[in-house]
């Protein structure tokens, strides 16, 4: 077959995914993490009667604790599969990065396996972090040098 | 009222991100990045500190308020002690999350299987 027929075939029975739709689901999906991390601080100021700051921590561990489960049982997916990047964005996401990967690497050991790739997908975002965050703290020094 | 807030704006990054993804060829882990680098950058001159006491919690649970903490320590410790302060508290605020993704990733490791 000509090969310009068999793209414009190809591309024809591509299945389409509606963006709009799409970018509704993940638009819910995040507003529900963010309503749960709201709650989730309001009820740890409550119960262990810390400040607002500190709460925020315990909801982060909380939230990174619940993504690295359902990781575990497999659920992520499914729901990463109908909300998107509503759970790939909030921290949910970084979590099941780094779960993932060290569940995919037990097999070839503790040292190779879950040492060495533990990393393999989350690490970017740690690095890129902190090169950037660094790269604009040396810029902000040097302004608030300057206006000094 | 809050609530409202950070339902709001936690659908509306994850909205941005899900309309960037499907319009261009980026995987997931380049979103996280790029987002990441966004929330640094907005605290440069302290938008994000802003946006944090506009939305409550729907600001600090997406991936931006990581770079956000890692700039906010190293500031926090450059105020003190200059260029030496920004990798003495790079880390300071985001220990916690850090630690506890190694740490509760690799017992469930250990407990679960892989499903397939």
């Amino acid at each position: 077959m000509d090969e310009n027929k068999y793209s414009i075939l190809v591309k024809k029975h591509t299945p389409k995914e509606d963006v709009s739709k799409n970018v509704f689901k993940a638009f819910i999906g995040g507003g529900i993490m963010g309503l749960l991390g709201q709650g989730l601080i309001d009820i740890y100021s409550f119960l262990f009667n810390v400040s607002t700051k500190e709460a925020g921590i315990y909801m982060i561990v909380t939230l990174i604790f619940l993504g690295c489960l359902f990781t575990c049982l497999g659920w992520f997916d499914r729901l990463v599969n109908f909300f998107r990047c509503g759970l790939i964005i909030p921290i949910t996401g970084f979590a099941h990065a780094m779960q993932s990967a060290t569940l995919e690497y037990r097999r070839e050991g503790l040292i190779t396996g879950i040492g060495t790739c533990m990393f393999k997908l989350a690490g970017s975002v740690i690095a890129y972090g902190i090169i950037s965050a660094y790269t604009f703290g040396v810029i902000r020094l040097i302004i608030l040098g300057v206006l000094k | 009222m809050i609530y409202l807030k950070s339902f709001i704006f936690c659908g509306l990054v994850s909205a941005l991100a899900e309309l960037i993804l499907s319009k261009t060829k980026l995987t997931p882990g380049h979103m996280t990045t790029l987002f990441v680098i966004v929330g640094s950058f907005l605290d440069v001159f302290d938008i994000y500190d802003k946006l944090i006491v506009w939305a409550g919690g729907g600001a600090l649970v997406p991936i931006t308020s990581f770079g956000h903490l890692l700039i906010h320590g190293a500031m926090d410790m450059a105020t003190n002690s200059n260029f030496m302060g920004l990798l003495t508290g790079m880390l300071n605020l985001t220990a916690a999350g850090i630690t506890s993704a190694i740490i509760i990733s690799f017992y469930l490791s250990l407990i679960f299987k892989p499903k397939d």
